[in-house]
């Protein structure tokens, strides 16, 4: 095979994970306008706390908070979980002996996830702007953009070390990893500058890579800066993606050997 | 692409004769072509060859000493070794836990060996596990499906996987589907919807219509009703004579093990007790009336002796 055959291939093949996915949230509708719903309903909640000190800027700064990380938690819990939820359903040994890279699968659903991700985070942002009468006039939509693109990075990488888990241990796996996106949401300032942490939590907002994503973010959103001049961040969370998404993916194949050599794989028969 | 071709060029009309070497041998002409074909394909190493395999397993009811140490291991194989001929139809058989499935699992790189090696066409699964599965299809005993997703979009979603494009896949499936008695318009319905026996055909349509070379069969048919079962067997040994498919199936059906297929292994406790068609296991369980089931009892335990107690 020539390695365009091959490449055009992974491909197709990351597409059919995409692809099997959305199927799967079809299905799912019902659960789907559940979640939507909550994920709405809880942005308002946080915005109207802004709504109440009678500061509109402070307003757009939690609503920009509020679906900066819905977005990033679903990229994070889909990329995570695609591993637990096949395992769930049974089909985890198919996939594994199907003639697909792991990189490719890990792929295809971490595309399903962005695609889904700004999906919901879209209708959010739509519904909080009409809801509190938002004008988005003063914001730099492109640097955004660009800042929403490039912090997905890091968080995939994070995701592909967490996707390993379950396969290391069945529920722990998943445990841990709830945790370790709730201590996230505790140290990256999401509703509140980083500086109001205690002095020994700060250092942890440091080393979280959504504290630069929202820091960027709302620069773009509130105070329309431009890319050129957020260069600090996004450099910050291009480089924690180039080394987060290796990572985060020998981890996993890390992982896999060892499931493979201790039997974890199997559900039964 | 750099599948091992095995279609063309290959006909394997008659019965495979295996000697008790284990080499399969024909006789005639037929015997030539097949040679050539096999010399054609590659360089005639056997489709599968498995040597010295082992395999432990942390003992379910063994306690750990201390955190650091090992819970107490078994040997779910033991240094199994045996080859199974390209075209062949390979069938294991042995008790529950003897280690037929962990054996599947091998070969299709979802387990590691801990000793021993298996080549598949002479790829080895541990060293090149990504050219294995080209070669390779499985159908496992537990149907494994999206279950709130319809039968032809989990059929689809397996094309994807094997490279297939959506309109050979469907021409494929229809076509395998109605040789095994399943009408192609329930495809609609949510696999949750479908009976064990319908999801276990959809299963194997699934594993042949990708064409692999190798062909892993764990209880294929099991749940499935006398008639579905004969389609089954039907369409495994259509897949072998006309595209030269080699098979390893593990049965709990001694009769399906003894239609179809052409040399037999006795698994017991992890290592292969004999090897033979079936009607040589017939015979070295004590002459040409007895049947496979009795080969079966005697090599895997003290023979059967409850009629003898009287009781
Ligand atoms: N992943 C695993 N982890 C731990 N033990 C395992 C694992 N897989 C198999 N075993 C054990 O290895 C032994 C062989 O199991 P295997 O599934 O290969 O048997 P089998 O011959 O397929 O049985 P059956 O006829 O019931 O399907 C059993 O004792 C089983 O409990
Ligand atoms: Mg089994």
């Amino acid at each position: 095979m020539s390695i365009k055959v091959r490449a055009l291939r992974e491909i197709w093949c990351s597409i059919g994970f995409a692809e099997r996915n959305f199927m799967l949230v079809k299905r799912y509708a019902g659960w789907e306008a559940v979640f939507l719903t909550y994920t709405i309903v809880s942005a308002l909640t946080i915005g109207l706390i802004g709504v109440a000190t009678g500061d509109q800027r402070l307003v757009l700064y939690l609503v920009v908070g509020a679906v900066l990380w819905g977005y990033l938690s679903i990229l994070f819990h889909e990329v995570s979980e695609c591993i637990a939820w096949e395992r769930w359903e049974g089909t985890l040994e198919y996939t594994f002996m199907a003639p697909v890279k792991r990189f490719t699968q890990l792929m295809g659903n971490a595309l399903y996830a962005i695609t889904y991700g700004l999906g919901r985070a879209g209708v959010q942002l739509l519904v909080c702007a009409l809801f509190f009468g938002i004008s988005l006039a003063g914001a730099n939509f492109l640097a955004a953009a660009v800042v929403l693109v490039i912090s997905s990075l890091p968080f995939l990488g994070l995701g592909l070390a967490c996707a390993v888990l379950p396969l290391l241990s069945r529920e722990r796996g998943s445990q841990a990893t709830h945790i370790f996106q709730a201590l996230i949401l505790l140290v990256s300032g999401v509703y509140y500058d980083v500086s109001v942490l205690p002095a020994w939590l700060r250092p942890f907002s440091v080393v979280s890579p959504a504290t630069y994503t929202l820091r960027a973010m709302r620069a773009a959103v509130l105070d329309g800066v431009g890319v050129a001049a957020l260069g600090k961040e996004l450099l910050i969370l291009v480089l924690s993606g180039v080394v987060l998404i290796p990572l985060g993916f020998a981890c996993f194949v890390l992982g896999e050997r060892w499931a493979k050599r201790t039997g974890k794989l199997k559900i039964e028969g | 692409m750099d599948r091992v071709k095995n279609s063309e060029g290959r006909k394997v009309e008659g019965r495979l004769e295996a000697s008790s070497t284990g080499t399969v041998e024909r006789a005639g002409p037929e015997r030539e072509s097949l040679v050539r074909a096999a010399e054609a394909m590659d360089d005639g190493r056997p489709a599968l060859k498995v040597d010295g395999l082992t395999k432990r397993f942390p003992r379910p009811e063994g306690k750990r000493h201390g955190f650091w140490r090992r819970r107490p291991r078994f040997a779910a194989l033991a240094a199994v070794t045996f080859a199974v001929e390209r075209g062949e139809i390979f069938g294991l058989i042995g008790m529950n836990g003897s280690g037929k499935s962990t054996l599947i699992r091998i070969v299709s790189t979802l387990l590691v060996p801990d000793e021993g090696q298996v080549k598949v066409f002479g790829v080895d699964v541990e060293g090149e596990p990504a050219r294995v599965r080209e070669l390779i299809n499985r159908v496992a005993v537990d149907a494994a499906f999206f279950k709130v997703l319809s039968g032809s979009e989990n059929l689809r979603y397996a094309a994807r996987l094997y490279g297939l494009a959506p309109r050979v896949a469907r021409e494929r499936y229809d076509g395998l589907l109605t040789r095994i008695g399943f009408d192609p318009k329930r495809l609609g319905d949510q696999v949750k919807s479908l009976s064990r026996g319908e999801r276990q055909k959809v299963a194997a349509t699934r594993a042949l219509m990708s064409a692999p070379a190798l062909l892993l069969l764990d209880e294929p048919t099991t749940g499935l009703d006398p008639r579905s079962k004969r389609e089954v067997q039907r369409v495994i040994r259509e897949m072998r004579d006309e595209a030269g498919t080699t098979v390893l199936l593990t049965t709990h059906d001694m009769e399906e093990a003894e239609r179809l297929c052409d040399r037999v292994g006795i698994l017991h406790e992890g290592r292969i007790v004999t090897i033979g068609t079936p009607a040589e296991l017939g015979e070295r369980a004590g002459g040409r009336s007895r049947t496979l089931e009795d080969a079966f009892l005697k090599f895997t335990g003290a023979e059967w002796l409850g009629e003898e107690n009287g009781g």
